[in-house]
Parts: C-alpha cells; structure tokens; sequence
C-alpha cells in the first residue's frame, strides 16, 4: 500500500505536464483561428477599402447583412455538424420555404402569418425526416441530405411551374402589409435613432430622389436580429446547457453517448429540425426583404454555411466547436465578398479569397484543436 | 462480505444461429472483484453487454439480491446499480473531463424559468471525485483525450462509483496500457472494492487478474465451469483453462513459459 501511496503523491505532480500560463489557456480555444481570421480581415480591408464608404454606417449595414446572412444559417449547420452530421438541403430548404410563404399568401390568398407557420410547419418536418432517414438506415448524412439537396429542389420549381407558371412569385410585400408577423422578418428596427443620427450629421441623407431627407441607414434590418438571436441561443444551448453537452456526445462519440443514456437520435433529430428552421428563417426574410420568392433562391447556401462553420473551428467529423466560431466564420465570409466589391477588386477574385482563408484557417484550428484535445 | 448483489443463472444468447453463450452463471457479492477470463471470442463482450441491458439473454435468469429482473435497456441496468466501464468507449476524448464525467446526468440550475448546466458544481465534483481515486487534475475543463489511458479509465470508474454503482463492470480495464498505469488502475479497482463495491473484472491477463481478484471464473467457448477462490487456484490453471488446455501447454513449453 506505501507503494500505491508513493505513487498517487508522484502523480499530483507530473513533471512532464508542462504549467500553462494563463493568457495562454484563455487564448486556446476554439474560436481562436476564427478570431485571428477576423482582425486579419479587418485589418486588410481598413487598408485597402478604408475610404471606399466600406466602414461609414449604410457600408457596414451592407456586408453585416450579408454576414448575418450567412450566420443564420451557420448556426443550424454548426450546432448539426457538432452533432456529427451534416445538412447539404439547405440552399434547397431556402428555395423551398420561400416559395411556400409565396404560394399560400400571393397565390392562395392565405394571410402571411399564417403562410410563414406554414413553412416553418414544413421545414421541421422535412428536417425531422432527413433526421429520421440517417438514424434508421444508418447512411452517412451526406448521402441523405444530397439526395434532399436534389429532392427539394425539383419539387419546388414543380409545384411553383404548376400552379404559377412561373418560377419567381412576386406580391408578397403587398400581402404582407398590416400582417402581424411579417415585420419580425421584413422589418427594420431602430430607424428612429438612425433619423436623430442623420440630424446630428453622423448618417448621411439622401440629396435627391423620392426619399430625399431621410437617413440613407434606414435601420437595422430584422435580417441581423435574427442573426444576433440565433447566435447566442446557439452558444448559450451548447455551452451551458445538458442538451449542449448531449450536442457534444451525440457528434463526439455516438456509441460511448449511448452507453451513458445520452438519447442520441432525439439530438441528431432536433438539431436537423434546427437546421430546417434557420434555412427557413433566412428565406422568410429575403421573401419579405424582397417581396417575391423565387424557386432557385439558396443555391450553394449549404457550402457557405459549412465553411462559415469549418472556419469557426468545428471539427468535421463532429464532436467540436463553436457556435461564436461559425459566426466570426460567417462575418469573415460576408466581410471578405463585400469588401472586395468595395475595393474594386475583380469579383471573381472572390473566391480565390475565399479558398485561400479557408485553407489558413482550418490549418491553423487543426493545430489548435490538436492543443486542446491531445489528439495526435 | 458474503451478500450476492447479482446472480446470473445459466445465460444463453443466441445471435441468429450463432450461439454466442451457452450458459453462463456467475455471482458478484458486495465487496468483492471477480475476475472473468477468457480468451478472444469466448464470449466476454457479449456476456458483459447481457448484463448491462445491451442484449436480452435467449435463456437463463438474472437475479438482484434474489429478485428476478428482466433489463429492457442499458438504463434499466443503470438503475439497478449496474455500471459499466468499456474498454474503448469509455470517454469522449474532445470533451472535457467534466462533461465526460456528467454525461447523460448534468447537474442543472435553475436561471428563471431556463435550466442551466451547473458547472460551478460539476467542476467541483469532478475534481474531488478524480482526487479521491489518486489523479489531480490541471482542470476540469482540461480535454479527455489529454489524459492517459489509465486515467480515462479511473474517470470512468470514478464516475460509475460517483453515480451510485453497486455493481461496477470493467471490460479490459488495462489490456491497453503501459506497466505503471495498469498498476494504478489495479489500485483504484481495490479502492472501489473496499468501498462495497462488487467489481466484475473482465480480462485475459491472468497476471493482472491474480494481483487484485478475489474469486475467478473462466469463460471458454461460451460456457463457464464453474468459480474459484484467491489461493484454490494458480495462475498456470486459469491460463490453462481460458486456452483449453493442451494447444498452449505444447506452445508455453516451445516459449519457456513466457505466455
């Protein structure tokens, strides 16, 4: 027994753990390629766009939208891939759900709010089948929702060809004046303060044209609440809740998870559910933002959304990541495609941009996450 | 020392056509660490899962203190007091100790009407739980797969010991790892047990089962003859009959009884 004894005092102190100082155990973490990819990225364009009206307010409303854009849907495909799947019916998923909300409001004549349920209505199902499909026959998600990306998308060019003859359904702005809930997609937020800033100077106003006075910020786009919501629900859900920590099992390792009564499947299922509904929250957003749906809207949307989460630092198999990390992913994304527009940058130089911060970032997550978890 | 937490009465499992056991009985009393030994394909994993609820047995009786249990799921199982630590899947190794340690039973606090994971808690008894079985760790947070095996290990079965095991299964515990880990998880196999605790030690090192078992049942082909105590029995016999005899005894003697 002494020499148990011996030995646990000799463990207390391992010499070959190396003491971590603190700065550098609060700087390794998952969200840190993401981190550094954004200030580089900031940086890069505050030296090279920083007087093109890039950073002035109607500039940054311009790729924050499109930033919040992509987190919206980063989150559903963050907290999936976390699971250990992956949704690749997305894009789909957004062409689908907008031509829904257009069909019952435009065509049917259905209020909007009700249209809107609707499509959430569908989407969690859709999503609740996708989940259900990978668990019961055990294919790799990839598979499954490749096959939903083709599905999905047929049939909402069908059904839109066949009751409207046409693959873009306007008029749904119209329908949607005076509804109850449209506004929580479509609307603004904040003009109020935007008039009282453009007073002061620090907007600038429009000169001429039918709105000429009016702040050229009109305010914030519902689009970036959504955004905003969606992100810390997510990071809040992973990180400090006993679903979260189900997230992390259910993608880390499935079969260890179920051994302790983690209910993997009700997990993998929520979390397609979850993916279907930030792709509808994105589509009911643009149906209202725009006014009209169109059935080929969302095209490629999955891929923005994995890379926004890859560049976050998830791991791809599953089992790691950040939900704040999939969002600096998806500002970095929206950042790098407006910015190079602003700068006058050839466009499609765009993803040769893109291609070259993905590779840096996953290299540099790979060695972190490598910090972390001990892999080897 | 002698009350029978669990009795396995003649277990049969078939798969299909394969007979993967064909009866086998065993007994854990509290207290105690029973060494299970057998060979590769003897039918140690599916006896292990049977008794944790993973598979329903064909034939035979399970018994907790007398009483007949049928286990419809491993959480049935659970809730009898019977946990088991897999060789492999024990721990997920990109998941922090604590949330390894808490998996499937997160402490919660209420914040409003939301219920949150109570880390400041889990944090706590995680590392108190690790301290009291001889491993201090750098943080809770610190990422499993930082760990050594033998210490994955001792956070399995500290956790099963934490959630109320009664009955602690251990499959190959230390087939994976180096000299001076194997021994400290022997050690923390004898702490368990003098906390009360039937372990069930599966294994095919007879050595490591001699170092810390209390009674030895091997399992060949399906089948178990019966059970022997510490001191009935020598570490050449057990090694005889996992291997059934005569095949290894021409092999040890070509090997200078290294086996």
């Amino acid at each position: 027994m002494a020499d148990t004894t011996q030995q646990i005092a000799s463990l207390e102190k391992d010499e070959r753990v190396r003491e971590m100082s603190p700065l550098r155990k609060a700087l390794i973490r998952p969200e840190l390629g993401a981190i550094c990819g954004t200030i580089l990225v900031f940086v890069f364009f505050l030296s090279i766009a920083g007087d093109s009206g890039m950073f002035a307010p109607e500039g940054m409303i311009n790729w924050g939208t499109v930033s919040a854009q992509f987190a919206i849907i980063a989150v559903g495909a963050c907290l999936l891939m976390i699971a250990g799947e992956f949704d690749l019916s997305v894009g789909s998923m957004i062409g689908f759900s907008g031509i829904v909300i257009a069909l019952m409001t435009v065509q049917w004549g259905y209020p909007v709010w009700l249209g809107i349920l609707v499509a959430f209505l569908l989407a969690m199902a859709i999503g609740a089948l996708n989940g259900y499909l990978v668990i019961k026959t055990g294919l790799p998600s990839f598979i499954v929702t490749l096959a939903f990306l083709y599905i999905l998308r047929g049939l909402t060019i069908f059904i839109s060809i066949a009751t409207t003859r046409k693959t873009i359904i306007g008029g749904v702005k119209e329908a949607a004046e005076g509804d109850p809930i449209a506004w929580l997609f479509g609307g603004k937020i904040f003009s109020g303060l935007f008039v009282w800033l453009a007073d002061l100077g620090v907007v600038g106003k429009f000169v001429a044209g039918p709105r000429a006075g009016q702040p050229v910020v009109e305010g914030i786009p519902m689009l970036m609440v959504w955004a905003v919501i969606l992100v810390v629900f997510g990071h809040v859900l992973l990180t400090r809740t006993r679903f979260g920590n189900w997230i992390f099992a259910a993608g880390g390792d499935t079969q260890a998870a179920r051994y302790v009564g983690v209910p993997v499947n009700r997990v993998k299922i929520l979390m397609f559910m979850l993916s279907a509904v930030c792709a509808t929250v994105f589509a009911t957003c643009q149906v209202m933002e725009f006014g009209s749906a169109a059935a080929d809207r969302g095209l490629l949307k999955e891929f923005e959304a994995i890379i926004s989460v890859v560049i976050g630092g998830a791991l791809l198999t599953g089992g790691y990541g950040s939900v704040i990390g999939a969002a600096l992913g998806a500002l970095i994304f929206g950042v790098v495609q407006q910015g190079l527009f602003f700068a006058g940058v050839e466009s499609s130089l765009f993803r040769v941009f893109l291609g070259v911060i993905l590779l840096l970032a996953v290299i540099l997550n790979t060695y972190i996450r490598r910090m972390i978890t001990g892999e080897r | 020392m002698s009350d029978t937490l669990i009795e396995l009465d003649n277990i049969e499992k078939h798969f299909g056509p394969v007979i993967a056991l064909n009866g086998v009985s065993v007994t854990v009393k509290a207290g105690e660490c029973h060494c299970l030994l057998g060979d590769n394909g003897a039918g140690k994993s599916t006896f292990i899962k049977t008794m944790s609820g993973v598979h329903k047995p064909t034939g035979g009786r399970i018994l907790i203190e007398g009483k007949e249990v049928r286990f419809e799921s491993p959480r049935d199982a659970m809730e009898a007091g019977i946990a088991t630590v897999y060789q492999d899947l024990a721990m997920i190794p990109l998941m922090s100790v604590t949330r390894n340690f808490w998996m499937g039973r997160e402490p919660r606090k209420a914040f409003g009407p939301f219920k949150f994971f109570d880390f400041a808690k889990a944090n706590e008894v995680t590392m108190t739980e690790m301290a009291k079985m001889g491993i201090h760790l750098r943080s809770p947070d610190q990422a499993v797969g930082t760990l050594s095996g033998g210490e994955r290990q001792t956070v399995a079965i500290s956790r099963a010991v934490y959630f109320g095991a009664r009955i602690l299964i251990l499959d190959e515990p230390t087939s994976a790892l180096g000299v001076r880990q194997t021994s400290n998880v022997l050690a923390t196999i004898d702490k368990v047990r003098k906390k009360g605790i039937g372990v069930v030690f599966i294994t095919h090192n007879v050595r490591h089962a001699m170092a810390v078992g209390d009674r030895f049942t091997v399992l060949n082909r399906g089948k178990t003859h019966g059970t022997a105590e510490r001191g009935n029995i020598t570490a050449e016999e057990l090694q005889d009959l996992m291997a059934g005899g005569q095949e290894l005894a021409e092999l040890e003697g070509s090997l200078g009884g290294t086996v």
